[in-house]
């Protein structure tokens, strides 16, 4: 790419491909932002007329936003917080030498293979079950109540299932980056005195901290939308207790089919995503260079 | 402080023997190379030492204790590895503190003596930075700044220098040498370059497939190697071995004489013809093709009037022949 026909050939070669992304993009954002500001509900076609910001006082004012605000925040950091710290335990214990390693390597990373509404049904049905599920079975065993865990602890069993599925993901990027960890480092530590504790606090958590930015900064993202999880197991109920963002904006619009209403709440998500990756740039993003 | 024993040491992984029965003592304050070819279990016998394999067989001991199972942490020895091994994120101040920070010292005695080590090397200005920042031979020195400051009963330095290039390679042996003068301990150095083997030792022991060939100083190497293949190993260039008639004229099965020891004589035994021609000046090496003998390198002076084609006549140096019997073995 060094002359300036080449460059040129290079762009107009490039610029399909940028277009098509771009158009894919700021197609759908367009529309949601025009029909924020518009009153459009299904129920009375034909009566769409542009409203300004009323949609989108009305968001802010209904009493199950700040609930949903809340709530997403919650289920992100936890599941967050579960996958880093477990995917780096895992990651650690996969490196060591074992029978069988590759087989616990597939089985570990197998959740990931599960689509969301399928392994929160399994879980919802056979697990967390306060009748026929195995943990109910448990408790029962040991002479224990039965805890109903979608009326007891909603957001909390929610961020449980949401954390078994992204596990996988965390640990595979997080074991990846073991992979690469020097092995003279960890044997120079190890004459200089340091024992496995101060190994793992002073040359493996370090050489992690990028993997563990990727992690975060990937999760995030996806995490921000969980929705079938929610829909299959609660229904963001009871009450607000575990309704989401994502599931506010679907309730909203596919519910009570308020498209205007919808829409604003979209792109207050947008929004929201934004400020956090912006903060997670400002905390974690120096890890990635260099 | 600072002796090594090794008796009938073994390592064999997964059933292939690395180390065939190592018997060594390597006395305090001396500078001993491990040389030999790649494969021949001389990195293997040093992190044997250190600690960071388990010997399969045999004991080590240091300082007269029995080290045999004690942890590398707890026998006293300090590594340079070929990477350098520092830690990335952590500054050379640091990096150099790290043992001494394991071992629990209190701040200020870690700071004299990080300070005090960077002097010796020479890294007071980059004390700050990190190991990314800073060129190979500066590494390097971080890495035996790293091993100093501890203070050990002896350094083991594991091809240290095959990471940098030519040049920086010949002043960092000439330091390294410079540090066991004025530190006096053991050091044990292993490395494949026999130039390197023969400008540092006080003594220099050749391996080969896992067993000891030959131990001695680098001149006692030189003058009389035991066998062929401490003959073959040690000198640049190779000594010459010539077999057959040749060498049973002279009662032996291989004969060996080495580039150096053979000159130009107008009546020399040897006639034939000059091939390669290398001039450096200095010196010229010569590759000729002797009729009956086969080919012969020779080292002579930098200023001979030959080239290419050029008809010669040889004597090697009577009393610095080499004579080897049937199973290589020097011949008295």
């Amino acid at each position: 790419m060094a002359t300036q026909a080449s460059r040129i050939a290079g762009r107009l070669m490039l610029s399909p491909a940028v277009v098509l992304l771009f158009l894919w993009m700021i197609v759908p954002l367009g529309m949601t932002i025009y029909f924020s500001f518009l009153r459009f509900n299904l129920l009375m076609p034909g009566t769409e007329e542009f409203t300004g910001f009323e949609n989108y006082s009305y968001f802010f004012t209904d009493p199950a936003f700040w609930p949903a605000l809340v709530n997403t925040l919650t289920l992100v950091l936890g599941v967050l917080v579960i996958t880093v710290v477990g995917g780096v335990a895992l990651a650690v214990l996969l490196d060591q030498p074992m029978w069988g390693q590759g087989i616990v390597r597939i089985l570990v990373i197998a959740p990931f293979f599960v689509m969301p509404s399928v392994s929160a049904l399994v879980w919802k049905n056979m697990l967390m079950n306060p009748v026929n599920g195995l943990f109910a079975a448990l408790a029962r065993a040991l002479g224990l109540q039965p805890i109903d865990f979608f009326a007891s602890a909603p957001l909390a069993s929610i961020t449980a299932i949401v954390a078994w599925q992204w596990l996988p993901f965390a640990t595979l990027i997080l074991f990846t980056a073991m992979q690469s960890l020097d092995r003279e480092q960890m044997e120079a530590a190890e004459m200089d005195g340091a024992g496995p504790i101060w190994r793992f606090v002073h040359l493996t958590l370090p050489h992690l901290m990028r993997a563990m930015t990727v992690v975060v900064l990937i999760q995030t993202i996806f995490l921000l939308s969980v929705f079938a999880e929610i829909l299959v197991t609660t229904n963001g109920g009871p009450g607000t207790a575990s309704t989401t963002l994502t599931f506010l904006v679907y309730m909203q619009s596919m519910l009570q089919f308020d498209v205007g209403l919808g829409s604003a709440g979209g792109i207050v998500a947008v929004i929201l995503a934004n400020i956090v990756a912006i903060f997670l740039m400002r905390m974690i993003g120096k890890n990635l260079e260099a | 402080m600072g002796e090594i024993v090794l008796s009938e040491v073994r390592k064999s992984f997964g059933g292939v023997s690395i180390i065939q029965g190592i018997d060594l003592v390597i006395p305090e304050g001396e500078f001993v190379v491990f040389v030999g070819p790649s494969g021949c279990g001389k990195s293997t016998l040093l992190r044997l030492i250190a600690g960071l394999e388990d010997t399969s067989s045999g004991t080590i001991s240091i300082d007269g204790k029995d080290a045999t199972r004690l942890p590398p942490a707890k026998r006293g020895l300090a590594m340079v590895f070929q990477s350098y091994a520092l830690y990335p994120h952590m500054s050379v101040r640091k990096n150099i503190a790290f043992p001494l920070r394991m071992a629990g010292l209190p701040a200020e005695e870690q700071q004299r003596k990080v300070e005090a080590a960077a002097k010796v090397l020479n890294l007071t200005p980059y004390l700050d930075r990190k190991p990314s920042q800073l060129s190979g031979g500066q590494r390097q020195r971080v890495a035996i700044g790293r091993a100093i400051v501890r203070e050990p009963a002896a350094f083991l330095f594991d091809e240290p220098l095959s990471n940098l290039d030519a040049a920086l390679r010949v002043s960092m042996r000439q330091e390294i040498s410079e540090l066991h003068h004025t530190l006096k301990t053991t050091m044990v150095y292993v490395t494949h370059d026999q130039v390197e083997a023969m400008t540092m030792a006080d003594r220099i022991v050749v391996l080969n497939a896992g067993r000891i060939e030959q131990v001695g100083s680098p001149l006692e190497l030189y003058r009389s190697p035991a066998n062929l293949f401490v003959a073959g190993f040690i000198g640049s260039p190779k000594m010459n071995l010539v077999e057959g008639a040749e060498a049973a004229r002279h009662g032996a099965h291989t004969l060996g004489v080495r580039p150096e020891h053979i000159d130009i004589a107008e009546d020399g035994p040897w006639k034939g013809m000059v091939g390669l021609c290398e001039h450096l000046g200095s010196d010229t090496f010569l590759k000729v093709e002797v009729e009956g003998v086969g080919q012969i390198n020779v080292r002579v002076g930098g200023d001979v009037p030959l080239r290419h084609g050029s008809q010669v006549s040889l004597a090697p140096q009577a009393d610095k022949l080499h004579r080897f019997d049937a199973a290589g073995k020097a011949m008295a």
